[in-house]
């Protein structure tokens, strides 16, 4: 059994509104230095799954099936055991 | 001569799509489950707005893996009519059958009003009773209608033809102060290359009787119908 640590993230190429408010926000908390905010999502699971190598693959397919749209976004993750 | 509108959880346009086919064009109509596996007869598909499946993840990416639309992508490689208004837009590129993704409104914020989209292409069987140019006033209700896609696809678009629809003020010119969402050169509905399938952020079934106040979106439906009994 494997934890999956999903990041799903715009690529640099697209402009993030939600990023640009938050960082808009900041900036009027004084936190003046802030700027690149990238909003993005993270997501868990558990994979019933003996074999690391196989638990990998199957999180990249779910990635690009579904979980990430890789006309926007890209993703990165890590797998725990 | 068979229209068809398919149902997701969480559709909520498919009444007002349903009544235009009926009662305004007085042709076939039927509803199509999204659960189901094979599809009847159809001349033209409808991806009615809503909010599939709660819009959950990315608006329309779950809707792409519903059971019917392994046969919509079949329906639409096969030359058949497809239309995807609001969600069903989205649906369309999450499903690689449009270019390009729907990300949230630039200031985040759901817009709902009339708004004048100029025409770019009539060369369309969805546009072909539309003037090249001309204004043409369709609401829009969405948080999710920011167009983007990459510059050199872009490019690729405009070169053949398949930016159909742009945002512009009433003059139909065409500028920043009248994109109402971000949307990369005020993209408001595009199609495929083949020009059988169109996505587009307004609403056509809205504007389709003049009790409504406007008909200008009535003329997409009735350009789909004249197509087709041309196709046959």
């Amino acid at each position: 059994m494997f934890k999956a640590k999903i990041k799903v993230t715009l690529k640099d190429a697209v402009l993030d509104p939600q990023g640009k408010a938050v960082e808009g926000a900041l900036h009027s908390l004084k936190y003046v230095h802030t700027s690149h905010v990238r909003i993005g999502k993270y997501i868990e699971m558990k994979i019933r799954e003996k074999d690391e190598k196989k638990a990998a693959e199957q999180v990249e397919e779910m990635c690009k099936k579904l979980l990430a749209n890789p006309v926007i976004e890209k993703f990165e993750y890590e797998l725990v055991k | 001569m068979k229209f068809g509108i398919v149902i997701f959880p969480g559709s909520n346009c498919e009444r007002d799509c349903y009544h235009v086919i009926k009662n305004v064009l007085h042709q076939p109509v039927e509803y199509i489950w999204h659960a189901d596996t094979e599809l009847a007869d159809f001349s033209c598909i409808i991806l009615p707005g809503g909010f599939s499946y709660g819009d959950y993840l990315r608006a329309g990416a779950i809707a792409h893996f519903a059971n019917i639309m392994e046969k919509i992508k079949e329906f639409a490689e096969n030359g058949g009519y497809v239309i995807g208004i609001c969600n069903g837009f989205q649906i369309l590129t999450e499903s690689g059958l449009l270019p390009g993704a729907l990300q949230r409104n630039r200031d985040l914020k759901f817009i709902c009003k009339n708004i004048p989209l100029r025409v770019e292409n009539t060369k369309t069987p969805f546009t072909s009773r539309y003037q090249e140019g001309q204004v043409v006033n369709i609401p829009v209700a969405h948080m999710e209608g920011n167009y983007t896609v990459d510059k050199k696809k872009l490019a690729s678009m405009k070169k053949s033809g398949q930016i159909i629809f742009r945002y512009c003020n009433a003059e139909g010119e065409v500028d920043e102060a009248s994109n109402p969402n971000g949307s990369i050169a005020n993209i408001a509905g595009i199609c495929n290359r083949k020009k059988n399938v169109i996505g587009m952020m307004p609403h056509p079934e809205r504007v389709s009787e003049k009790e409504l106040g406007c008909d200008d979106g009535v003329h997409i439906f009735l350009a789909i119908l004249e197509n087709m009994l041309k196709v046959k």
